[in-house]
């Protein structure tokens, strides 16, 4: 499997770094954490208007570009490099991503403004640990024509600043996709404190809130979860990769008892070590990535892609405190931004640990 | 150039059609092949070769292996010794070591190692002191493959002792088969004895058989070194003969056998990843949620570690102005593999782990291999070197300071 980039590739990445490089530094990151919304307006109509972040993943007849995981997985790398703060990841990604699972014409009707960037979306997922446990606590009571759902979400991505929500719901027997105006009446939508204020959470609360049901078959929640997981982990090597740049310079200026303290092989050896982890995660999502492009590997790549670039963030994030010493701990430096990404984002989607024994449940399969 | 290869192909056919007989003695044979200029097309023309690029030559091996004809011998040491004597020998060290080396007269060692000088090879203190036009060697020497049947070494040893220490290095070619050199086996913690430990006690080596010059050691053996990385040392006959009948083929497969002795057990220090999930699955430790995660994590590991060599090659290959430090942590990772493989085979185990031999889980194979993976983080230079590597190298910090500058005769070492 070739997961090298193309000439066309690199020029595009080249592209997305050098827009998040201006638009996203850390001052910026920190103005963003402190505020409602959680996003710059300009630079959202930038970045999806000029430069069609927003569409890139998503087909033609639905007013995308019609690239593919490969593409996305370069925005998202580079958007987590720069800790970008906005609604790209639950509107383009995680709604983006499950509108496909709906049925005509409601693909039609949504995902154009999503490409477009014009509609931010919000997926509504009751669940954000396992796909399996989706639909148990929201509800759809199915009427000619209109449905009602209710029940909570306790932690949905960017909801604060959805024109639309996507809801997993279940109607009782199977888990289906629904669309929800969140001005409706009996819609609530809470601002919740999460530990990474550079992606904002908030609760969803349903009570008998009137929805459109967008199709009747079940929404594929595995297959989604994947395309999902492997978006985000191209999240987290991308800040990984940051943080593991940043601690290896500070390391080479960073004079104690008369010498850089990148020269005691303490520390140069743990600098390795990260390197060797970063590697292989980054390796396992760029083939996840490939696998979901092509159908081509191994069906549990994501699965791989998602728990080894959770530990290598986190590790990565670890480290890079301490290898800081004190400085590493302040409010001041950077470094904790990146950290609570990575804590957030490790658990989001599925812990490791869960994505192993999926890992594990695919390979029993195959072999049935 | 396809007409070349052509040609050659034709050639090659040709001259076998002539020589190519299963019946004959198997020296006799490659004394033939080597008259014929076929022992190693890639060679100068002056010696034994043809001068062939690397293309032509793989077009002369194609053609043995369609014919089942056997090559040249220049397995293990002795393929690291040639290509080092090629590279530095005078004329007559090269007619005089070369030939035998192609025919398989003369097996050889590697004598670079010692208990004192692991990692830091030019530490190195067995002592070579002239004497007319002799040297008399003193000192031992670790980690000798195959030195117990060898003909010859390939040995290193200190010459000037007031010269900071890469530079007081001179380099040997030994006759092993004297009484200054004494060959003990090495007995390793997996029961196996696939090394030597070598004493050389004023044992002679004639001054013409110094390689290069004097002090030029360390130079001359990196050629060694970065030949072994590449792979010289293995077998270039490369006929696929394990199933062909003939005299000339089991004279082969006994030559093969002795060569490849050594090796028997090194699978096993990878871990053998390839066992762990079907055991696994026949045990029922699969049912066992701790098993499924300590395993999925030795997956991920082999198969992000084959994704990432397989990431690297391709870099290489387009030229792709992205650098992956990839190829370097490939050595790193096998270490890590090969240690959860082990953490998993005794998952799966249980209590069976304690067990060695018959008794034991796969007749003994996985005792073999918790016995065996603690060599693949120090075999080929250790992993704490390898991260010296990977963090100057890669990631561009700052050296240790040292302590071994200056003549060498000062510089702090082991107590023997």
């Amino acid at each position: 499997m070739d997961t090298t980039w193309t000439p066309d590739q690199l020029q595009f990445r080249e592209t997305v770094a050098r827009f998040l490089e201006a638009k996203s530094p850390t001052g910026v990151v920190r103005k963003l954490m402190e505020s409602s919304t959680g996003y710059d307006p300009a630079v959202w109509a930038q970045l999806s208007g000029e430069l069609g972040l927003t569409g890139t993943h998503l087909p033609e007849r639905y007013g995308g570009y019609g690239f593919g995981p490969v593409e996305l997985g370069i925005i998202c790398e580079a958007m987590g490099r720069h800790l970008y703060c906005g609604p790209y990841f639950a509107s383009a990604v995680m709604a983006g991503y499950a509108l496909l699972g709906a049925a005509e014409p409601h693909r039609e009707r949504l995902i154009p403004g999503i490409a477009s960037g014009e509609t931010i979306a919000a997926l509504v997922l009751d669940d954000l640990g396992d796909p399996d446990r989706v639909g148990r606590s929201i509800r759809a009571a199915d009427g000619n024509g209109s449905s009602r759902l209710t029940g909570t979400a306790r932690i949905v991505v960017d909801a604060q600043v959805a024109h639309l929500l996507v809801v997993a719901a279940s109607d009782g027997d199977r888990v289906a996709l629904y669309a929800v105006d969140p001005a409706a009446a009996g819609v609530t939508i809470t601002p919740v404190q999460s530990i990474d204020a550079t992606r904002k959470l908030s609760r969803v609360t349903f009570a008998n809130a009137p929805a459109e049901r967008l199709g009747d078959d079940p929404v594929d929640l595995d297959a989604l979860w994947d395309r999902l997981a492997v978006a985000l982990a191209h999240e987290m090597i991308g800040g990984a990769q940051r943080l593991f740049d940043g601690t290896v310079e500070y390391l080479k200026i960073r004079v104690q008892f008369g010498r850089p303290i990148g020269s005691f092989q303490a520390l140069k050896h743990r600098c390795a070590d990260l390197l060797t982890e970063l590697e292989l995660a980054k390796a396992a999502t760029y083939a996840a990535a490939q696998q979901l492009a092509t159908g081509e590997g191994d069906p549990f790549a994501p699965n791989m892609a998602k728990a080894m670039a959770s530990e290598a963030y986190m590790e990565i994030a670890k480290q890079a405190i301490q290898l800081r010493g004190g400085i590493g701990f302040t409010w001041e430096d950077d470094t904790h931004l990146w950290f609570k990404r990575a804590k957030s984002s490790e658990v989001f989607l599925g812990t490791p640990a869960w994505h192993r024994e999926r890992m594990i449940q695919k390979l029993e399969a195959e072999h049935a | 150039m396809r007409d070349d290869h052509d040609a050659i192909a034709a050639e090659v056919d040709a001259w076998l059609d002539e020589h190519w007989r299963v019946d004959r003695p198997l020296v006799e044979w490659r004394r033939k092949l080597v008259d014929g200029g076929w022992a190693a097309p890639d060679w100068p023309k002056e010696y034994f070769g043809r001068g062939f690029d690397a293309a032509q030559t793989a077009v002369v091996h194609d053609v043995f292996r369609r014919r089942g004809a056997i090559g040249a011998a220049q397995q293990g040491p002795a393929g690291l010794a040639a290509h080092t004597i090629l590279a530095h020998g005078n004329d007559a060290q090269k007619r005089r070591y070369l030939r035998p080396i192609l025919t398989g007269e003369h097996t050889w060692c590697q004598l670079f190692s010692e208990p004192g000088s692991g990692s830091d090879l030019a530490g190195l203190t067995t002592k070579a002191e002239r004497d007319g036009d002799r040297y008399v060697v003193n000192g031992q020497k670790v980690w000798n493959t195959s030195a117990h049947h060898a003909h010859y070494g390939i040995l290193l040893a200190r010459t000037d002792w007031d010269v900071p220490k890469h530079q007081g290095i001179s380099y040997f070619l030994i006759d092993m088969r004297q009484p200054g050199v004494e060959v003990r086996p090495l007995k390793q913690m997996n029961g196996h004895a696939s090394f030597n430990e070598v004493f050389l006690t004023d044992a002679v080596v004639p001054a013409e058989d110094r390689l290069g010059n004097e002090g030029e050691g360390w130079r001359i053996a990196n050629t060694t070194l970065s030949a072994e990385r590449q792979g010289f040392a293995r077998d270039r006959s490369g006929g696929a003969v394990q199933h062909l009948e003939g005299p000339i083929y089991d004279e082969y497969r006994a030559e093969l056998a002795i060569a490849l002795e050594p090796y028997t057990w090194y699978p096993q220090r990878t871990g053998r990843v390839d066992l762990a999930l079907p055991r696994a699955r026949e045990t029922g430790a699969l049912g066992d949620p701790h098993v499924r995660q300590e395993l999925a994590r030795l997956l991920c590991l082999k198969r992000a570690a084959d994704l990432a060599a397989a990431r690297a090659a391709e870099q290489r290959r387009t030229g792709s102005n992205e650098v992956i430090p990839a190829g370097s942590i490939g050595k790193l990772t096998a270490s890590l593999i090969a240690r959860q493989a082990a953490h998993v085979h005794t998952l799966i185990s249980g209590c069976d782990a304690m067990l060695a031999g018959p008794d034991a889980p796969m007749d003994g194979l996985i005792a073999e291999i918790l016995l065996s993976v603690p060599a693949i983080s120090i075999a080929g230079g250790t992993d704490e070197i390898q991260k010296n590597i990977i963090s100057e190298r890669v990631l561009g910090l700052p050296r240790e300071p040292r302590f071994d500058d200056g003549p060498f005769r000062n510089v702090p070492r082991n107590v023997k």
